[in-house]
């Protein structure tokens, strides 16, 4: 059982015109196997809240903590939140040519456990993996994003996320831009992480249609960096009648 | 930070110049006669950004007392190692030399050793050669000769330190082809001028793959002719530059006949503050070379402050008829969002900055189709990494 505490968290990031403040006290705790469904406008700071929790270095923390269970993240370098048990899908996962995919997980998995994985055994679970996600075998050969369509992208994130079998994920709009059938594989990899290692999820979205395949058990509106309002899967179906303008009317 | 194409710099560091230059590359002296060039004062055009003063004792018209100890692999039937007399060297030279430390190298080199492989052999193993400095100054000359539809792979290696310039020519006959290798892994203190020129007869094919990364200055350079048509060459370079280093390569690639195919692939990472690497590629296609096929590249990246890449493509077309002809600079700072990607996943940053650089250098490595070499490269990359480490840790 595993909790991720986040108390009134200020983020402020450097512009061209200056230090602008874009998180303003976020408040939320996810608790393992909790889905929290966090939506938002464009531009209202759901990515910057994901990659505050991971540690990209653009984002300055001037206020507030994270904790899992208990420890500060804040205090840890990136790695280290992932060795803690954070993973992020990112919004727009980055090129890395000339990395192969296998040789990626596989470096990857063995930063995370602290030793190499058993070579027959982890064959086996990344075929396993790949194939539920409907990735060819030969993905593994190609460079790390390097020309993937954007569907491929996100499953690329949900494979990184199966394998490594983190404690909290924070999936950063991984329905963006997916048709039907790819928003479907990836949901049902979200769920299987679910299932099986009882995986806690902050679920950044922007639209309601992912939540028809993942459910959440709490929706968090999320306006002009801060938790607008709280409450349970029926705040998504208010949102999909309404959509967010009765917030935007409000910031 | 992503490394994009063509011919502009895309870090502060970086100076990409698509300059084109005065006069046209044709033009360029070549000469045996050492009088016919100046000692070079670092302002002339193809010395402009060579560190002439550590080059000094390298332009001195002088006999050298030095020489280098050399290893050669078991040479197979067909493949013989000679030394050939000062005359008959320049004979069989398939072009002057084409500056002074070269003109230099010839003169004083007391003849050439020259690796011949007779016509229509085939050899399936690379022929090796280690040359080890043991200091002093060295003069160099070495003829590569393939006779008629002769297949070999030569792999050059230089260690230990010297003061060492050389000739190195290559001359492949009409449907010859070689590959070529010359690594550059000397003690940091050595400083090496090198000239490499290769005549490229009908169909022939010379892959040439340069890699340096040690001494303090190496400065080679490199010019491929063709003869006959329907030949083609693949230049591939690849350097690493740490601190107080200075790796320079130039390229000139001479379309002179029609049907020739070109393509130039260096890359180069840089560490350190005084790192420097220099890279000029020039592509002539002269009116008769109708039919011509080339594409030049070079990509840097710079991976701590201080570090400088200079890259500078020309392109002289003298004809329309050509089947394509282009060209891409790029300099990228080292990219802090693949850093962050590879450490999200729990990778360190020490372990992804070898991702990310091995990675730069993947493609080309395994073009070099030695796989003892391939091996041997990416650990020496792991070193060179390693090494960035330590500097930014004591920063
Ligand atoms: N690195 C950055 N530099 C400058 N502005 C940024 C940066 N990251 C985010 N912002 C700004 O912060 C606001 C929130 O952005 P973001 O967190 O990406 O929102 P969302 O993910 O909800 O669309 C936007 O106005 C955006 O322009
Ligand atoms: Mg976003």
């Amino acid at each position: 059982m595993s909790t991720l505490e986040i108390r009134n968290l200020h983020v402020t990031v450097e512009t061209p015109e200056g230090t602008k403040e874009i998180l303003k006290g976020v408040d939320l705790t996810i608790n393992s196997g909790e889905t929290h469904a966090i939506m938002g406008p464009n531009g209202s700071g759901k990515s910057t809240l994901a990659y505050s929790i991971a540690g990209h270095p653009k984002y300055e923390i001037t206020e507030g903590t994270v904790t899992l269970d208990g420890e500060d993240v804040l205090e840890m370098s990136v790695d280290e939140r992932a060795k803690a048990g954070l993973f992020l899908a990112m919004q727009y996962p980055v090129e890395v040519p000339g990395v192969s995919v296998s040789n990626f997980l596989r470096t990857a998995k063995t930063a995370i456990d602290g030793e190499a994985p058993k070579l027959r055994t982890w064959v086996k679970d990344v075929k396993v993996a790949m194939e539920n996600l409907r990735m060819d075998p030969a993905f593994g050969e190609r460079g790390v994003n390097e020309g993937f369509s954007g569907g491929e992208k996100k499953r690329h994130e949900i494979l990184q996320m199966e394998l490594l079998q983190p404690k909290i994920s924070i999936l950063d709009e991984t329905d963006s831009g997916l048709d039907v059938d790819a928003l479907r594989i990836v949901s049902e990899g979200v769920n299987r992480a679910k299932d099986n290692t009882g995986l806690g999820v902050m679920l950044i979205t922007h639209y309601t249609r992912i939540l028809r395949y993942i459910k959440p058990d709490y929706v968090h509106v999320f306006v002009n960096g801060r938790v607008a309002e709280e409450g349970g899967p029926e705040l998504a179906e208010r949102l999909e009648a309404e959509g967010y303008d009765r917030y935007l009317a409000d910031a | 930070m992503t490394v994009t194409d063509h011919t502009q710099a895309t870090a502060d560091t970086a100076h990409s110049h698509g300059v084109i230059p005065d006069k046209s590359r044709a033009d360029r002296i070549v000469s045996f006669d050492v009088d016919a060039f100046p000692v070079p004062t670092g302002r002339e055009e193809n010395w402009r950004f060579s560190p002439v003063r550590d080059l000094k004792t390298l332009f001195a018209d002088e006999a050298a007392e030095s020489h280098l100890e050399w290893a050669t692999s078991e040479l197979p039937a067909g493949v013989t190692l000679t030394e050939v007399a000062a005359d008959d060297a320049q004979a069989r030279t398939v072009r002057a030399p084409g500056d002074r430390a070269s003109a230099v190298a010839v003169k004083h080199a007391g003849g050439a050793m020259a690796l011949t492989v007779a016509a229509n052999t085939v050899v399936e193993e690379p022929i090796t050669i280690d040359l080890t400095g043991v200091g002093g100054e060295v003069r160099g000359h070495l003829l590569v000769e393939l006779g008629q539809s002769a297949e070999a792979t030569v792999v050059i290696r230089r260690t230990g330190t010297a003061h060492y310039s050389e000739l190195v020519s290559v001359d492949l006959q009409d449907n010859a082809g070689l590959n070529l290798v010359l690594l550059q892994q000397w003690d940091e203190d050595a400083i090496h001028a090198g000239e490499v020129v290769a005549r490229l007869g009908r169909d022939s094919r010379l892959r040439g793959t340069v890699v340096t990364l040690g001494g303090k200055v190496v400065r080679l350079n490199t010019s491929a002719a063709f003869a006959g048509e329907g030949a083609s060459v693949d230049l591939f370079g690849l350097y690493f530059a740490d601190s107080g280093q200075h790796q320079e390569h130039q390229l000139f690639v001479d379309h002179a006949v029609p049907k020739c195919t070109s393509r130039v692939t260096y890359k180069g990472a840089l560490a350190g503050k005084t790192a420097h690497s220099v890279w000029i590629g020039d592509v002539l296609i002269r009116a008769a070379a109708e039919g011509t096929d080339t594409y030049e590249l070079n990509r840097n990246l710079v991976l701590t402050d201080g570090a400088r890449a200079d890259s500078v493509p020309n392109l002289e077309i003298e004809t329309g008829e050509i089947e394509g002809a282009g060209h891409a600079s790029a300099t990228g700072r080292f990219d802090e969002e693949q850093m962050f990607y590879l450490r999200s996943r729990g990778i360190s940053e020490e372990q992804a900055r070898k991702l990310v650089v091995r990675g730069f250098f993947a493609d080309l490595i395994h073009e070099i189709g030695v796989p003892a070499v391939e091996e041997s490269l990416m650990r020496q990359i792991d070193l060179e990494i390693a090494h960035v480490e330590e500097e930014l840790g004591d920063e």
